[in-house]
């Protein structure tokens, strides 16, 4: 395909010439030569039509038909096509929220009707309008807990996913924040190790329901244990769970952060995802993001707002509460247009199939010689499992049978070298089951 | 505009009061109007130590949150809890009840820093231009 750069080399020499540079690479002359590349490997320019058989000839590498038993973080749900339609109209495709937001009624109200439903779901006071995906949403809620408490210590549970940790971590490397990990007994929170670790400098403690195992938890003991501290509790929960399992407002939560992604979005090589937040109202101006909010206009007419973008990047530059600024309306959108289509009962429906589902499967693997399902707390859709041979190596087996088998815990938590976990969604028929558990049999056996 | 002769100012819109060792602290008339309709006040809290030109407070209105400065170091002794749910006090009465927080101060050789009204209102008048 031939370049895009519309500059002609007139243009170019003007403009140079305009800030008295003699050339391009001038321009770098800041980086020194060590920095630069030794070399681009920039083919020669092709036709759209071999550009399009590449690109497809790379897309055709992937696995994409897989029966996926893997989850860790982001699972394989249905999506009614109600959500594609609803999503794809021209009015909404947009992934932001518009700079002149109040001429766009629509998104807004769709924006306001997310946020209720947030808030329903996690039986928490407020929502803001979507953040960037699970894990950047909890490191908001955690800084929030550091602005709300003007404490440095943050207390994280060792089940929570590792890729949240991992993110948390590096966004704030150069920050003096202390964490402290709670190891994990008998796959939930070690109440005992994280009772010694409350004390009066401790901003937040951080757990996951259910956690990165599989475990489902009622957390209610530590969130009052904390309280009495002074010390915020924030809960990063999987969406699905909540249509089954008591919700962390009910737990006494401050903060409640998860990955959307389950509500209505592909699986996408890591996103574009969903991160929700709610929290209580007394926490609304130390809440990150944007709010949406109703009101009515000069003629008693119902109209949306952004009532919360005062303390936002483009307002506040460096004093900005958080960095930020934009929110994932799209996505917001269609978990919104999801949520709707299932309605309460249907959400629940959903919530209990992808428990019982995942029962049925516990009762199948455990029957596998060597394979032992870890039992020691209940489970939602996912669980760990004990192998007999190093996961990695099953996993891999098991692609060539059509199966996206489940995530090897030892690349996150080395001491687990036989473990394996597992998820199941409604989507898994029985028959899908019973051959994920034959064929895993098989691989181990023969 | 409002300037009473009777207050010290500085340069961010701040007047302050001080009577005896405590030293009263709010926003000036330009600067509320400025601000347009004020629609929270995150008050600093009570027993905090505040420097001379450092954030004391911030102020939201409905175009922007700004951060209001302390004209005097010392410990903050009292805050105007009205604000909490009367914001729009600072709008209506800048010098009177929407008041932010009273500071108890030592440091008399800080009012040399600050602005007679006259100043100020020469100041307001220079960056109009």
């Amino acid at each position: 395909m031939s370049d895009f750069i519309a500059n002609t080399q007139r243009d170019t020499k003007e403009m140079l010439g305009a800030i008295g540079v003699a050339s391009i690479d001038d321009l770098f002359d800041v980086i020194t030569p060590r920095q630069r590349p030794k070399a681009f490997d920039v083919p020669q320019g092709r036709s759209e039509f071999e550009v399009m058989r590449h690109i497809k000839d790379l897309a055709a590498k992937n696995a994409a038909d897989l029966t996926l038993f893997i989850g860790a973080g982001v699972y394989d749900h249905f999506i009614p096509s109600v959500v594609d339609h609803m999503s794809g109209r021209s009015e909404f495709y947009t992934a932001y929220t518009p700079y002149q937001p109040e001429c766009s009624q629509g998104t807004l109200q769709a924006v306001f009707e997310y946020q209720s439903a947030i808030c329903r779901l996690t039986d928490m006071e407020i929502a803001n309008a979507s953040l960037y995906d699970g894990g950047t949403a909890l490191y908001e809620a955690m800084m929030m807990a550091r602005r709300i408490t003007g404490r440095n210590r943050v207390l994280i549970d060792k089940a929570v996913s590792p890729i949240y940790r991992t993110i948390i971590y590096s966004y704030t490397r150069n920050l003096d924040i202390e964490f402290t990990e709670i190891p994990v007994r008998h796959g939930q929170t070690d109440r005992e190790a994280l009772a010694r670790q409350l004390d009066d400098k401790t901003a937040c403690v951080i757990l996951q329901n259910p956690n990165f195992f599989g475990a489902i938890d009622d957390h209610a003991d530590i969130v009052t244990q904390a309280h009495e501290r002074g010390i915020l509790a924030i809960a990063s929960v999987y969406p699905v769970a909540l249509g089954l399992l008591k919700t962390p407002g009910a737990m006494g939560f401050d903060i409640v952060t998860g990955e959307g992604q389950s509500l209505g979005l592909p699986l996408s090589f890591g996103g574009p995802y969903l991160g929700f937040m709610a929290t209580k109202r007394e926490f609304a101006r130390k809440m990150p993001g944007r709010i949406v909010g109703e009101t009515t206009d000069i003629e008693g007419k119902t109209g949306y707002v952004l009532t919360l973008q005062a303390r936002e990047q483009h307002i506040r530059r460096e004093k900005a509460t958080s960095n930020i600024c934009s929110n994932e309306a799209l996505c917001a959108l269609r978990a919104v247009v999801f949520l709707s289509a299932l309605g309460k009962e249907g959400f629940q429906e959903l919530a209990r199939q992808n428990f019982e589902k995942a029962e049925q499967a516990k009762a199948l693997l455990s029957q596998i010689k060597g394979v032992t399902v870890k039992q020691s707390a209940p489970t939602f859709n996912e669980f760990t499992v004990e192998l007999p041979r190093n996961p990695v190596e099953v996993v891999g087996k098991m692609i060539a049978k059509g199966f996206a088998a489940g995530f090897p815990l030892a690349r996150y938590y080395p001491d687990m070298k036989h473990y394996m976990l597992v998820a199941v969604t409604e989507k898994r028929t029985k028959e899908e089951i019973v051959g994920y558990a034959h064929a895993l049999e098989a691989t181990l056996w023969s | 505009m409002n300037i009473p002769s009777d207050l010290k100012y500085t340069k961010e819109h701040e007047w302050v009061r001080v009577e005896g060792g405590l030293a009263t602290v709010g926003i000036t008339d330009h600067a509320q109007e400025a601000l347009g309709d004020i629609t929270f006040v995150e008050l600093p809290g009570k027993g905090a130590g505040v420097t001379q030109f450092k954030a004391l407070a911030t102020i939201e209105s409905v175009k922007a949150a700004s951060d209001i400065y302390a004209p005097v170091s010392g410990t903050v002794k009292e805050v105007n809890a009205r604000l909490e749910t009367e914001p729009g006090l600072v709008n209506q009465s800048p010098y009177e009840k929407g008041w932010i927080a009273r500071i108890e101060t030592g440091n008399a050789e800080e009012l040399k820093n600050l602005l007679d009204a006259a100043a100020y209102a020469a100041f307001l008048k220079e960056s109009a231009h």
